[in-house]
């Protein structure tokens, strides 16, 4: 069980896992995410969105970034390896309905859980137009798979090194524009998806987000995750992760996101130096 | 609770004088004689060592303690202190096997009805259950002089353990059928044991990655270490039972399919009350502000005290306000004070008598350094514009008349609004049922609340599933859940027999 069957750097600080998980494989529904953790003593438990999941071989598939100590502990496994602990499929599934014209934006590896929404949607026989963006040309991930899938790709960066140089929000504005989409997916940075709703807010285009809270259970126990929707206080974990964006209030989300950041910056950076000195040991 | 602190070497000498002043026949003695022996308090940790680290801070009886405890209580024919124990332990024939020196024979009278004797000795109300009803605390007109039927408990079953005779019960030959435990707290491990004694195949799953429930990610490791709730699991691995861990029902797969796919004769639901309330206030969602379940868990679960070690956070904070009276709040602040915090508040809008919590925890906090702030409540949590509290307003309260529940309601006093200078807010002021069960099993009948509806057999509304403890009564107490994982093994067993 959780034997890492595949591994692969996406760039430099994207990695991709495919996970020995059958019965999550078989349960999992696009937008649902699982909880991991790396021991059973001192570990933490992260919340990370499913990118894909083939049930035949008993896999999922995990796209991760490395920005703290677990992400980075995790990036050091290798193929062969087991994820000590691996819960899930947690949270409501994605709507999937005919909705018509669906605009999707997925921000740098904010399209990987992405991807398996697109998928459905066109599967519902949706027209799908998919916006991938990121800061770099390395940071954008399942290109490929995207433009397999989607009707019409837009990819773009914030320095030009690939695709249209712009923020996700140009496109996304001229789509609104021109084709008054019927529903719009984003899934990134909490930045990323705030704006995409100011975008598509004044068109009054349904836009859905997923949220990736800081969690401990995942299953409601610890309220860690909460946000506050159209005034009410609700749970990512048993309520979301996928809430209309337009009623989010994305600035005491991306606050409360922040509470640990210099703990983690310090635990980081002390992880960093431990692994430097192992490096050093000679072998 | 003695009010000035005697240390643990004290504490067993006075009891070794008492012990040797006891006549050599203690079975001709007077109730008169009995009622004049010295009741013997707990020994704890120092409260200035205890509140800088996690040990337990109740220590145990010494042999002679228990033996002198033991010899207080009058035999009564009545037995009401079994009248109050919600599974009509033998009190009376358990104390009487302690007086008599045979603790092994205790801990087997206890266990031929209560599974889980070490925690329970632990954690159990008695104050308010057998305690509470007992003869001599009466003749004493004081209820912390009652015979000290927990702390007796407590002795015999830790006996048991640290002399290694805990021998897993008796397993009958295998039947073949199968039953699935959700959840590993207190009522589903008594129906583990009970179940898997029968002979049956018992699976449990839980969601955590480690078992227990509450008893592990709630309950402090100073008020229960980990190490007791671990051998209790340890003995249903030995009687053969599974465990899954890492694994939610209803999401990791439905429990319908446990029936009608996995080849499961029978369920037992004991999820908990896993969904933390908050107070529906102002800058409730700030940065700073936790429910009590969070805080706790990452405190005890996720080991939190290990700083530099642990990878799972806690806030840095400095003055903590909890909001709250109950066992929950005691844990919090308690542990608040253990992981650095300089100044620990408990606000709760009643007075100390209606508080919830048992008088022993509050008076450990109090002994540790939390300071207790009654009839006022918070109204609004402040913050900066980081969203990061900076302080609380309070609003102060008076008792008026009696409310249904019979404690006297408290008002709010018109414009007496005060701002607290705290940098941290707990809720500690309950938890509603967790949803994910109902959200995944639409024909599973609940209450408007959201608690299992079953029978006085535990059986809910659908087909070979029971439900039991904090899921069906909301939140109470361990002893409660697992008197209702007693009712509900037997219903299983009936239906498999």
């Amino acid at each position: 069980m959780n034997r890492i069957v595949d591994k692969k750097f996406l760039s430099e600080n994207v990695f991709q896992l495919r996970v020995e998980a059958p019965l999550i494989a078989s349960e999992r529904k696009p937008g649902q995410f699982v909880i991991l953790s790396l021991d059973n003593d001192f570990a933490e438990r992260i919340p990370l969105t499913i990118a894909d999941a083939d049930p035949a071989e008993g896999t999922i598939t995990l796209v991760v970034q490395k920005v703290g100590g677990t992400t980075t502990a995790l990036s050091r496994l290798e193929t062969g390896d087991k994820i000590v602990n691996l819960l899930g499929p947690l949270g409501r599934p994605t709507d999937i309905e005919k909705r018509g014209r669906v605009v999707a934006v997925g921000g740098g590896v904010g399209a990987a859980p992405l991807y398996p929404i697109v998928q459905a949607l066109k599967q519902a026989g949706n027209h799908l137009t998919v916006i991938l963006g990121a800061r770099s040309r390395d940071l954008i991930v399942f290109e490929d798979k995207m433009r397999a899938l989607a009707d019409n790709l837009i990819v773009c960066t914030d320095d030009g090194s690939h695709g249209r140089k712009c923020l996700v929000t140009a496109p996304l504005k001229e789509i609104c524009e021109s084709e008054k989409p019927d529903l719009a997916v984003a899934i990134g940075p909490p930045i990323m998806m705030k704006f995409c709703c100011e975008t598509t807010r004044p068109f009054g285009v349904h836009t859905v987000v997923s949220l990736n809270t800081i969690m401990v259970d995942g299953t409601g126990m610890c309220g860690g995750c909460r946000v506050t929707v159209g005034g009410q206080t609700k749970f990512v974990c048993v309520d979301g992760p996928e809430f209309d964006g337009h009623l989010v209030d994305f600035d005491n989300m991306m606050k409360r996101m922040g509470a640990y950041r210099e703990q983690e910056q310090e635990f980081l950076h002390k992880c960093q130096l431990d692994q430097k000195i192992e490096e050093s040991r000679p072998k | 609770m003695s009010a000035v602190y005697k240390d643990k070497t004290l504490l067993f000498e006075e009891a070794a004088a008492a012990f040797a002043a006891l006549p050599a026949d203690r079975s001709a003695m007077k109730a008169k004689e009995r009622v004049a022996i010295p009741s013997q308090d707990m020994p704890h940790q120092d409260p200035d060592v205890r509140r800088h680290n996690t040990e337990e801070v109740a220590l145990g009886y010494s042999r002679e303690q228990a033996i002198v405890e033991a010899a207080r209580c009058l035999q009564c024919k009545n037995a009401p202190c079994v009248k109050g124990c919600p599974v009509e332990i033998d009190i009376p024939g358990f104390v009487q096997a302690i007086a008599d020196g045979d603790f092994l024979k205790a801990v087997g009278i206890i266990k031929t009805v209560s599974l889980l004797p070490a925690i329970c000795g632990r954690v159990c109300p008695q104050e308010s259950q057998c305690q509470a009803n007992c003869t001599v605390g009466k003749s004493l007109k004081d209820v912390d002089k009652s015979v000290a039927v927990g702390r007796l408990e407590r002795f015999v079953a830790d006996y048991e353990r640290e002399h290694g005779q805990i021998k897993a019960p008796a397993v009958k030959p295998e039947t073949g059928k199968k039953v699935a435990v959700i959840g590993s707290g207190p009522a589903g491990l008594v129906v583990a044991a009970d179940v898997r004694r029968e002979g049956h195949h018992v699976t449990i799953f839980e969601a955590f990655h480690k078992l227990g429930g509450v008893m592990v990610y709630g309950i402090p490791e100073f008020r229960l270490p980990k190490a007791i709730v671990q051998r209790e699991i340890d003995t249903l691995k030995e009687m053969g039972v599974e465990i899954k861990t890492n694994f939610v029902v209803g999401r990791t797969r439905k429990l319908k399919d446990l029936l009608e796919k996995d080849g499961y004769d029978a369920v037992f639901i004991g999820t908990g009350a896993g969904l933390p309330t908050f107070m529906g206030i102002e800058g409730e969602n700030l940065v700073g502000v936790f429910s009590a379940n969070e805080y706790l868990t990452r405190a005890n679960l996720m080991k939190a005290y290990a700083k530099g070690k642990a990878f799972t956070p806690i806030y840095n904070s400095k003055k903590v306000a909890v909001l709250g009276g109950g066992n929950v709040a005691m844990d919090a602040a308690r542990s608040a004070l253990r992981l650095g915090a300089e100044e620990v508040h408990i606000v709760y809008r009643r007075t100390e008598v209606e508080m919830p919590a048992r008088k022993e925890e509050a008076v450990n906090a109090k002994e540790e350094g939390v300071q207790f702030h009654m009839l006022q409540n918070a109204k609004r949590i402040l913050g900066d514009e980081k969203g990061r509290v900076v302080g609380m307003e309070c609003v102060r309260y008076e008792l008026g008349e009696p409310d249904s529940s019979g404690r006297r309601r408290p008002v709010e006093i018109p414009n007496s609004e005060f701002v607290m200078d705290v940098d941290t807010v707990i809720v500690a002021i309950g938890n509603s049922s967790n949803p994910l069960i109902k959200q995944t099993t639409a024909e599973l009948e609940t209450t408007k609340w959201g608690n299992i509806v079953t029978d006085e057999n535990q059986k809910t509304s659908l087909d070979r599933v029971y439900a039991g403890g904090d899921i069906v009564l909301g939140a109470a107490t361990v002893i409660l859940a697992m008197g209702e994982g007693r009712k509900a093994a037997a219903a299983i067993n009936a239906q498999l027999a």
